[in-house]
This record gives C-alpha cells, structure tokens and sequence, in this order.
C-alpha cells in the first residue's frame, strides 16, 4: 500500500524553501495602519470620521494659537498688533493678558513684596509632604512632616511666629497627657487626658502664651489677611487643607460606620448621608450665610476658614464611603485573625485592617481628592476671589473687557497638570502596594 | 457525691462600666449621646439668641408672600405675583428637567466614548482617551462657563439670519443664536391624545417584549429577535395612526369666519377693511398653526388672543374678543346661524386645512428676534451640555471598567460556542459588566443632579437661583430658605439612589 502513494505524487520536495520576508503589507507601517485604522468598514469610517474631527478642531485652534500676541497692554492694542501682521480678520489669541495679569491669576491680591512667601510655603509644604508620599525616604523625616502645617500657616499668613508654636506645642502637651495618664490610670484614662488637656489648654492657655511670648521675642512676617489671599493660591491652600484634614476624619467617620455601637452607627450614617445628599454649594452658602446662626452670638471669624471646614467635612463623607467599601472588601477572616492574636480595637485597625483598606481604597481616594480640588473654584460664589473670579475680575476691566478663552485656557492647564499629576501619583501608589500575583 | 455550689453572685461595681466588654460598649454609647445631645443643644440655643438678637423669628409664612420676582424660564404658569412656593416649585421643575436631560444625554456620550476607548482604531481611542482625560481632570465650572462662552459669543445674533446676513438655519428648522437656540414646537390636531396613547402603549410594548423574550430565553433557550422588533414596535403603530389620521381629518377644511366681512371675501380683502385683525387662537393646536402660516403667507399683521379650547375660542370671537375665528366647514353655518355677534359674522373665501395629528411650528425670524417654536435658552444649553460632557467622561470610564471587568475567558469561550461578535456582546459580556457598571452609574446620576446646582454660573433659574437666592435675598429667611433647599437635595438624591438601587438589585447577581 506504502507504494501507491509515491506513485500517485509526481514530485516530493527534498529540501526546505529558503524563507521569505513577509509580503509588504504585513510588516511595518503600513501593517499597523492597516490593522490599527482600516482593518474593516466600520474601523475605516471610524478613522475617517476621527480624522475630520482634528482637523476641524486644529483648523480652528492652531491658527488662533500659533499666531498669538504676547506684548500689549490691552485687548484693543492686541488687536491692532495681530492687524498689523497678520490681518484683520486672523484668529490670534491674546496671551498678552497672561504675561500682564498672571500674579493675580496665581496670588490674587496676595502683596508683590510676600510672593516669595507663598512660593516658599509650597515648596516647604512639597518638601515636608515627600516623607509621605515617598516611603523610600527615612522615615524619620516624618517629624518635619509634623512641622510642615505650622510653618506653612507662619509663610502664608505670617504674624508673630509664636502663635503657630504655641499651636503646636499643644499636641506636644496632648502626648505628654497621654503618657503621663498610662503611668498614671491606665490607657482609658491616657486617651481621656490626650483629649481633654489639649483642648483645654488651646482655649485657655495657647492665646495668652502666645501674646506673652510675642511681647517678650517679637519675631514674625507682616501679617497678611484671608482678604488678600486669591487666585490659584487660595484654590491650592482651601484644597490641600481639607485634604490633610478630610482623611483621618473620613477613616474615623468609616469606623463609625461600620461599628457595631448602635448609636456611633446611625449618627455616622446620618452625619454621611445628609453631607452627601447636598450639593457642595449648598453647604459653601451656609457657611457663609448661615454658620453665624449657629455658633454664640458675636462671634465672626475668618471666611475661608469657614470654606475650609466645610470643604472638609464634605469631602470627609465622600472618603467615608471609600473607605467604607475597602473595609467591606476584606475577607472576615482578617479580621477575626486580628480578634483570635488578642489584638483589641484600634490595634487591629491599626496593624491589620486598615492598611488593607486603604490600599485597595487608593484609587477612590484620590479621585475624591481630585474632585475636591476642583470643586474649590465654587468658593467664587460666596465672594472669595479664586482664578475663576479673578478671571471675571480681568474681564470687567477696560483693558481687557471680552477677553475670554486665553483665560480659560490658562486657568484649565493649571487644573489640568494639579489633577492629572495627583491621578498619576495614585497610579504609581497602586502599582507600588500591590503585593499579589506580582 | 456531689454538691452543687452556688457561683458566687458577682456584685455589680461601678468600675464595670469601663473594664467589662459587656458594659463597656454600652458606657461608650451613652457618653456619645450625651456629648451629641449637648451639642444640638448648643446649636440650638446660639441659634435661638441670635435670631432674637436680630429680632427674626422661624416662620415658612414667607411660602405664602406674593414674590415679586420674573423667571425665565418656566415649565408651569407662572407670574411675578405669584407666590414664593410656586417660585420654588418653578425652580425645582427647572432642576430637574436640566437633572433628567442631563443624564440622558450623559449617559449616551459615556457609552459611546467608553467603548470607542477600548475600540482596536488606535486615533478613535486616542481621541477619546483626550476628551475623558480632559473633562475630568478641569473642573465642571470651568467647561460651564466656558461652553457658555461659546454659545453667547460665537454664535450669530438674530439678525445675521436676514437674507445676506451669513447665517442660516441648521436643517432649515434648527435656529441656533447668541439669545438662545429655537428648535420647532410640536402643536398638536385631531387624534394626538390617540396618537399619544398608541405610543404609550408600544412602549408597554416594547418593555413585555423584552420580558417575554428574556423569560424564553432562560426558559427554553429560544432566542427571539429583541431589537428588530423592538424597533418595529416602536415607529410602525404611532406611524399607522398618525398617517390613518392625517388621510382621515387632515384634509378637512377648516372655514375662516370674520367678523363684519362681506360674505366671500378674501383674509387679505377683510384686512384692508378693517384696522387691525384680532384672531381667536389655540396656542399648540394644528388648526391654529395653519391658520397663522396663511396669515403670515399673506403678509398680515395680526393680534393673537390665546384660548385653551376651542369652545373657549367660539365664545370669545361671539363676546367681540377678537374678530377672526376659524372652525370646521361644517360647522360654521349652523354656528353663525345661532346669532347673537357683535358683529356680523361671515365666511371668508380662504379655507384651511384642520391639519395632521402633529405639526410642527418652525422658528421664523420676527422683528429682532426668532418667534415660534421652542426657545431653548443658552442658560439651559450651556448647563446641559457642560453637564453631560462631564459626567460623560466618568460614565465612560465607568463603562470601560465594566467591559474590562468581564474576564477574557468568558468572550473567547462564546466565540469557541460559534456566537456572532454582537451575540457575544449582547448575551455574555453586556449582562456581566452591568453588574460593574450599575452602582456607580447612580452615583454619577446623583452627582449630576447636584452639580445642577452650578446653574447659578450662567443664570439658570433653577431651585438655588430662585429659593435658594432671590427669595432668601427678599425675604431675608436664610435659615428657613436654605433648609427647604437642603431638605430638596437630601430627598431627591435618596429617592434616585432609592428608585436605581431596586432597579440594580433586580440585575445583580443571584446567589444561594
């Protein structure tokens, strides 16, 4: 049988065909091209309807800003520059009103002679907060970080210094307490005194020492009111204030909220619900409007301190909920592992739980941080001058009245490289903690 | 032998209150309330001196005061001297039809871009990887008012739609101006309720399709065609009735009656003779439309005096309200028979058509301004669309978590089974990732709905703009005002997030 077959074949090949290269269409360029853009109808027409959108936006955009005018004093003279060498009816953006107004889009009315404060306060406050994001740095470092608020607040605001310390040294005092009360009662008693005697020396004693102090070593900046503090500045120094303290505030309203205490249980779920149930603006209005209602008549203080608080509690209920679906997310043998060591509460929060929570709660985390960011520019509607209202500002003047998309634009890639930069970060964050399947 | 001793009987000591975990947690609670009732009670106290302090009271009366303010935008019937409660209710409709447009629209971009980013076109997922990257990362304010900007500032004025003014409509019906955008107003004939109710009924339709086929499906593992029919079910019915109608009635003439005209004159002859031409009209009904289209054909200047219905229009052309009326052919002998006019009323020569069951109302340019149709104001335009792109974005990453989120096994193993690439989409992988996509598609509902309250930054009158701002500002009931509003938010987002959270139950996962 073996020999019908060789006699049916006519020809057997006894030796391998050299190998080809690949046919041109299926190499290179034009392989990607053709899988990547043409690879069926509805792939072509996709592309070709991509390709129409670009070129109507860049038809649009490019000549606008290639052909920009970067020296003139008002729109008016921006125009007549852009007549004179590109004709009349050329699209031109004005950047002039960047190079002419950029300090009060960045500090508001912040003193020309104090800019350098403020830009030292960001780097300090860049440089105090690296040990934090960064942890292949010593860890020592983290007491700098402590100290990062305080000296921050003596930059930006400025006054005597003493008043920023005698600030701090309360939560000095609080762990003097703390250690005082171990010895002394047991760690109930300690945390009641790391409470209490804090508390109290700040309402009682802090303002007096401060005073004290300051009449004995009068060192200090000139003090430099909320009033004056505006543009990209305010924005920065309402939303890293109430992301510092939005944090240990959520993770504390989270517990609550899964807590077996009947009564810490439904208080934090109210407390969650109805911050999130209104909308941000609702709440920057009663701060502005209503907060005087309700705290012992006479009293006034600061509005973007008011704006602060606000947006802090406001974005505490979001990272509650955050936090709250990673505590959700862990197996229940974590926690009953952390129950059978003999761990009490807070230990097998603090050693356990939590850091897995918060790991897998990063992305949420910082999504709220990015949405809290951002929603800083609604502080406008209650008279603070953030970019957007200093932009309004720009535009009623003479000079630069009907100015608008230069302003847009500028103040958009600000935003844009602050949340895109923190987006990134939680991304490296995320690929940094994960520990499985690596 | 045995001797059963008592234990001993523990005393209760006080310093169980902090050392024994039975107690221990109940100490924690009452200490809590107690630190949280004083609080209220703080509140409450500072809150009482300084509204005596100020010499207020806490009052909702203000509800009942004539407000006194115009807004401009109004989905029910609404006047200055209206009341501060109906201002509100006006405000609150406004919020929620930019709320409910607004998700709409959402909705649709975030599906579109969410799967277009995952598409295998590599500009196609550039271009959209730009557009999510970009909205999400400015904030909302920022692209409202900027859209805003561009509604108001590049768009032709009115009068550039004048011959030779370089504008033109879109599609010949669409105005779109700095004041606003006009789109055509439906003004409905006879059998539109019938038309309405058919259509109403194909949805029902539509919705027992599905039901049915899903129970098939799953029952007998027949799979019936959803979307065909769906389709059919959807234009092919309301179509029949509308075009039965329009065969039937739409023809019918409808006589013009004029009051003192000589009997078959023609409507431009009547004008001549008289000073000024009063017309008794429907507003949204077909016949009126056709009869304002012949009077605008002629070039006629006319006063429009709006009636309700029809009967309403008859009485007020008998009562001299106006002196031009029209009703069916049919009708109109025996109705100038029964006497008791003003006037002498007649028949023009001009007849018109009674109309279709639904006819639409063009946008016309009048003296400085785009009359007829619907005026969409840039406010709302603005709001929406800055609203819906932004959300867009979140949708759309929320979509492509969700079609990634369904593991690779799962679509090559229905290919493997021999199902075409939709069958795979619509049958293992959509049923799958909605699971994923669901619970924070509400919540970017919710966050819509609130982030609705930035009207205030292009002047639309929603709730905040009205009870939240100018009736807080005349009445001076902050505490009051800003509570009402506050309570508003807090219901509607538990009711949305009430009313999705049965929905998203009814589609998750069964498990024993």
């Amino acid at each position: 049988m073996s020999d019908t077959h060789a006699q049916t074949v006519r020809f057997v090949r006894d030796s391998m065909i050299e190998p080809q290269e690949p046919p041109i269409s299926e190499t290179g360029v034009i392989r990607w091209v053709r899988e990547n853009l043409f690879s069926g109808w509805l792939n072509i027409l996709l592309t070709v309807v991509s390709l129409a959108v670009i070129y109507f936006a860049l038809s649009h955009l490019l000549p606008w800003f290639l052909q920009m005018v970067w020296n003139a004093g008002s729109l008016s003279e921006c125009r007549e520059i852009r007549n004179e060498r590109y004709g009349p009816d050329a699209a031109s953006a004005c950047f002039a009103v960047i190079r002419e107004r950029w300090h009060q889009l960045l500090f508001g009315f912040y003193p020309v002679e104090a800019y350098w404060r403020a830009v030292l306060g960001f780097v300090v406050f860049l440089a105090g907060m690296s040990p934090v994001l960064f942890t292949s740095l010593p860890r020592k470092l983290l007491w700098a970080s402590a100290a990062t608020p305080f000296v921050c607040y003596a930059l930006f605001w400025g006054g005597s210094i003493w008043g920023p310390v005698a600030t701090a040294l309360g939560f000095a005092i609080g762990a003097g307490a703390y250690s005082l009360g171990f010895r002394a009662g047991g760690k109930l008693a300690a945390s009641i005194a790391a409470i209490v005697v804090p508390i109290l020396y700040w309402l009682f004693l802090a303002g007096p020492l401060a005073r004290a102090l300051t009449g004995i070593a009068p060192i200090g900046l000139p003090f430099i009111p909320s009033d004056d503090f505006g543009g990209f500045m305010l924005s920065t120094i309402i939303g890293l204030s109430a992301i510092l303290l939005s944090l240990p505030l959520g993770i504390l309203l989270a517990l609550g909220r899964q807590s077996h205490l009947f009564i810490i249980n439904k208080v934090s779920i109210g407390f969650i619900e109805i911050i999130r149930g209104v909308p941000l603006i609702v709440w920057l209005f009663t701060a502005s409007l209503l907060l005087n209602y309700f705290l012992p008549p006479g009293t006034n203080f600061d509005l973007m301190l008011r704006v602060i608080i606000m947006a802090t509690l406001f974005s505490s209920a979001y990272i509650a909920e955050v936090v709250r679906g990673g505590l959700a997310a862990l197996p229940s043998g974590q926690y009953e592992g952390a129950d059978s060591l003999g761990l009490d509460y807070w230990q097998s929060m603090r050693l356990i739980i939590l850091p897995q929570a918060l790991k897998i709660s990063i992305p949420g985390i910082v999504n709220t941080f990015i949405g809290l960011f951002k929603d800083t520019t609604l502080v406008v509607f209650i008279g603070l001058l953030d970019p957007i209202g200093l932009s309004n500002s720009i535009r009623a003047t003479t000079e630069w009245n009907g100015i608008y998309w230069e302003l847009f634009v500028f103040i958009g890639v600000l935003f844009f490289i602050c949340c895109f930069s923190m987006s990134r970060y939680s991304i490296y964050l995320e690929r940094k903690l994960q520990r499985e399947n690596r | 032998m045995t001797t059963l001793t008592q234990p001993p009987q523990e005393s209760f000591r006080l310093s169980q209150l902090l050392y024994d975990t039975r107690y221990r947690s109940l100490t924690i609670q009452v200490v809590a309330f107690i630190l949280l009732m004083a609080f209220f009670w703080w509140l409450i106290a500072n809150t009482v001196a300084n509204l005596e302090a100020l010499g207020k009271d806490f009052d909702f009366g203000f509800l009942g005061q004539r407000a006194g303010y115009d807004i401009n935008q109004t989905l029910i019937p609404y006047t200055s001297g209206a009341t501060h409660a109906r201002a509100a209710l006006v405000g609150i409709l406004n919020t929620l039809l930019v709320a409910f447009m607004g998700c709409i629209l959402a909705t649709v971009i975030g599906v579109i871009a969410g799967v277009l980013r995952l598409s295998k076109n590599w500009l196609v997922a550039r271009l959209m990887t730009i557009y999510v990257e970009g909205f999400r990362n400015v904030p909302l304010l920022l692209w409202i008012i900027a859209i805003f900007a561009l509604m108001t500032e590049s768009t032709p004025q009115p009068r550039d739609f004048r011959e030779g003014g370089g504008a033109s409509l879109l599609f010949d019906w669409v105005a779109i101006t700095n004041r606003g955008v006009y789109v055509p107003a439906p003004n409905w004939g006879d059998g539109a309720g019938v038309m309405i109710a058919v259509f109403v009924a194909s949805l029902v339709g539509i919705w027992a399709w599905r039901r049915f086929a899903r129970q098939r499906l799953e029952s007998r593992g027949q799979l019936l065609p959803v979307m065909r029919v769906s389709l059919a079910l959807f234009f092919i019915p309301t179509l029949i009735v509308y075009f039965a109608f329009a065969a039937i009635t739409g023809g019918r003439e409808q006589a013009i009656v004029a009051a003192g005209a000589t009997e078959q004159s023609s409507l431009a002859d009547f004008a001549q003779s008289q000073s000024g031409l009063n017309v008794c009209l429907i507003p949204g009904s077909a016949a009126s439309l056709n009869l304002e289209r012949r009077l605008m054909a002629d070039d006629l200047n006319y006063n429009a005096v709006p009636f309700t219905d029809e009967q309403g229009a008859l009485a007020g052309f008998q009562s001299g309200d106006c002196n031009v009326v029209s009703l069916p052919s049919a009708d109109a002998g025996p109705y100038i028979a029964n006497g008791g006019f003003e006037g002498q009323p007649a028949v023009l020569s001009d007849t018109i058509l009674r109309g279709n069951p639904v006819e639409f109302e063009r946008p016309v340019l009048g003296g400085f301004n785009f009359e007829g149709g619907i005026h969409l104001r840039n406010s709302l335009i603005a709001l929406w669309l800055a609203l819906s792109l932004y959300t867009g974005a979140f949708i759309a990453e929320i979509v492509r978590s969700g079609i990634l989120s369904v593991n690779k096994g799962q679509s090559e193993a229905a290919f493997a089974l021999g199902l075409r690439p939709n069958r795979v989409m619509n049958l293992v992988i959509l049923p799958q990732a909605l699971r994923v996509i669901v619970p924070p598609l509400i919540s970017q509902y919710l966050n819509l709905t609130k982030n609705s309250s930035l009207a205030i930054a292009v002047g639309y009158m929603d709730v905040r703009s009205t009870l939240g701002g100018i009736s807080i500002n005349q009445t001076g009931r902050e505490l009051e005002g800003m509570l009402l509003m506050a309570l508003f938010y807090l219901l509607l987002s538990l009711l949305i997030s009430g009313l999705l959270n049965i929905y998203n139950a009814s589609i998750k996962l069964k498990e024993r």
